[in-house]
């Protein structure tokens, strides 16, 4: 019975059961089922509303479902908080708050350490750990405020990497970072991705979700495909999500056409 | 000077409050400066979470709730007025968000809504509290008056070798607290308004991360476990607690302007969140010391005058930032220029 995911899901990190969620009693995503195993690095893409934003909140509680079930490694998402790594959308913070980077990247340590608690040594060495991998630990004492758009992104990384996660979810890491950015933020991913951990990352450019991601899920309310790569990274399927959007499609045709060659 | 503005007597306006009136100039200063420091420390929250708005919204609405608490229990103890004006306080921000969330009115709107229908409410009720032998009006929630604040004193008598023990503690052997074999120990309304404010402190304190991290990123606190709306009406619960607590000796007005106040001037000098707390602290002190030698001076409202002092403190932080005021970014055009010139000259090739 698909009703007793206890039974199979703790193969799988993140299992979704006719999951239907929105703003204001209006749907943005239909009925999605779906099942991610163990160390992939998937892509979430589709046009400009398909809720691929909704989808990441709905997994974590963030928009109420109204109907469905999100399991994350066979429990409900609140018994598995802790495995849950997340990176928000770079605009969704004010990046005035008075606050430090270190501040910021501590903060990921904040579902580890309790209420009432400080975070400690040991916490802040984590913390520090994680800036260096992202090449910001000289950084670790500036205002975020001081910071440009990729430098800001790497610190949301580290922020995610100090949760020590085994699932993390990336909401848009690539928009508006620089190409050095852009290619240290891949390394990462596909370090996680060899650590064992499972990835889901929405992604906005077509052309380059091809290189990047294991896996693809093509979203537009409902999912039009998931799977490897390879396999569903098609003329149809792709016109399927993105509908009749010429500009798109000549993108898609190109990128396909480079598939070709 | 004009009729209007006093003469600046150095001895009248710097020396005669500490050395004439000491034990009056204490208790206001104190008052003052409890009141600014607490307005100021939550108030840092409500600047951060773009919420100053809500602060003007809940000193308003807390009047349908002191009324209400005054018409029930027909007195204007403590217990009641601080329950009124959590129900009011709390009762406000869940309007706010009602109106917000299931209408398209946008929330500055609705704050607007809300606390201009309590407080019509308020006045109201208080109209049906006007026979009682206690007096509530609006006015006083308006505007309060700290001046007031000495003159209720809670004072014991000493025997006379409890008396000579307290002599000899340095500190209490003074006009403040002894007066003949009469022990002061502090007006009711500061008592009150120490505790208030030592708990606002203390919960900040305590919820330090959960207040950080809901305040900066509500996705990243809500996927942790950290509900940030109960951390919203915690910190609302806790504005109406203060704003009771002060209004009795500032009113509802300069309430208002302590929220705001203290917490710009820090962010226009601190980056961080511990700095900035001091800074609200140290600039509440300056406000409370500042309004009462101005008000001696213009022989005005202490309150009124505490609050421009703070407008003052603000205004110096503005020129005088390090990092943002306005003296730095002259200079620092001035030193771009230079260097623009210097470009122009290596360009050439002079």
């Amino acid at each position: 019975m698909a009703d007793t995911p206890a039974t199979n899901g703790v193969n799988f990190p993140l299992e979704i059961h006719d999951l239907t969620a929105g703003y204001h009693k209006k749907p943005v995503l239909w009925g999605i089922d779906l099942q991610v195993p163990k160390g992939k690095l998937v892509g979430i893409v589709g046009p400009n509303g398909a809720g691929k934003s909704t989808l990441i909140k709905a997994i974590m509680g963030l928009v109420p479902p109204s109907s469905g079930w999100v399991k994350i490694f066979g429990k409900p998402y609140n018994e598995n908080r802790r495995r849950v790594g997340y990176v928000p959308q770079r605009e969704s913070v004010d990046w005035d708050f008075p606050v430090t980077v270190m501040d910021v990247v501590m903060m990921g340590r904040y579902g580890h350490v309790g209420w009432f608690k400080r975070p400690n040594k040991a916490d802040r060495e984590i913390a520090r750990d994680c800036l260096d991998k992202v090449k910001m630990l000289p950084f670790a004492k500036r205002q975020i405020s001081n910071l440009s758009g990729g430098q800001q992104q790497r610190v949301f990384l580290a922020r995610a990497l100090a949760q020590e996660s085994d699932i993390y979810f990336m909401d848009e890491p690539f928009a508006g970072v620089d190409a050095a950015t852009e290619t240290a933020i891949i390394a990462l991913l596909h370090e996680l991705r060899e650590k064992g951990k499972t990835l889901l990352v929405v992604h906005h450019d077509l052309p380059t979700a091809r290189n990047y991601f294991d896996q693809l899920l093509l979203l537009n309310m409902r999912v039009v495909a998931y799977g490897e790569t390879e396999e569903v990274f098609t003329y149809d399927l792709l016109q399927k999500t993105y509908g009749g959007r010429l500009t798109i499609l000549s993108e898609v045709a190109d990128a396909v056409g480079q598939r070709a060659k | 000077m004009s009729e209007f503005i006093p003469a600046f007597e150095w001895q009248r306006v710097m020396v005669e409050p500490w050395a004439e009136n000491l034990s009056t100039t204490f208790w206001i200063v104190l008052m003052g400066f409890l009141i600014t420091a607490a307005c100021g420390l939550i108030g840092n929250y409500l600047i951060l979470r773009r919420m100053a708005l809500v602060g003007d919204a809940i000193s308003h609405s807390v009047l349908p709730g002191l009324a209400i608490a005054f018409l029930l229990s027909h007195s204007l103890n403590t217990l009641p007025m601080f329950i009124g004006a959590l129900g009011a306080g709390i009762l406000t921000t869940v309007l706010i968000e009602l109106i917000h969330k299931k209408t398209r009115v946008k929330q500055d709107s609705a704050i607007g809504i809300t606390f201009s229908t309590l407080f019509a409410i308020g006045v109201i009720l208080i109209s049906f509290g006007q026979t009682d032998a206690v007096h509530l009006d609006a006015e006083c929630v308006l505007y309060g008056e700290i001046a007031f604040v000495p003159l209720d004193l809670v004072q014991t008598e000493l025997g006379p070798g409890a008396l000579s023990v307290v002599e000899k503690i340095p500190g209490l052997n003074s006009e403040i607290f002894l007066n003949g074999n009469r022990l002061t120990i502090a007006p009711p309304s500061v008592i009150r308004m120490a505790v208030v404010t030592g708990i606002t402190l203390l919960l900040i304190v305590v919820f330090y991360k959960e207040l950080l991290v809901t305040s900066f990123d509500s996705g990243l606190s809500s996927s942790l476990g950290i509900n940030s709306t109960v951390v919203h009406y915690a910190l609302m619960a806790m504005l109406s607690v203060i704003i009771v607590s002060a209004f009795e000796a500032v009113g509802a007005i300069l309430v208002i302007a302590m929220l705001i106040l203290p917490g710009a001037t820090a962010s226009l000098l601190a980056h961080r969140l511990p700095p900035m707390f001091g800074i609200t602290v140290v600039h509440a002190l300056l406000s409370a010391v500042g309004g009462i030698h101005l008000a001696t001076w213009l022989n005005c409202s202490p309150a009124g005058a505490m609050v421009v002092a703070g407008s003052v403190l603000f205004g110096l932080a503005w020129v005088f930032s390090p990092s943002q005021g306005l003296l730095r970014r002259w200079l620092g055009r001035e030193l771009d220029e230079l260097n623009e010139e210097e470009l122009d000259r290596l360009a050439k090739g002079v």
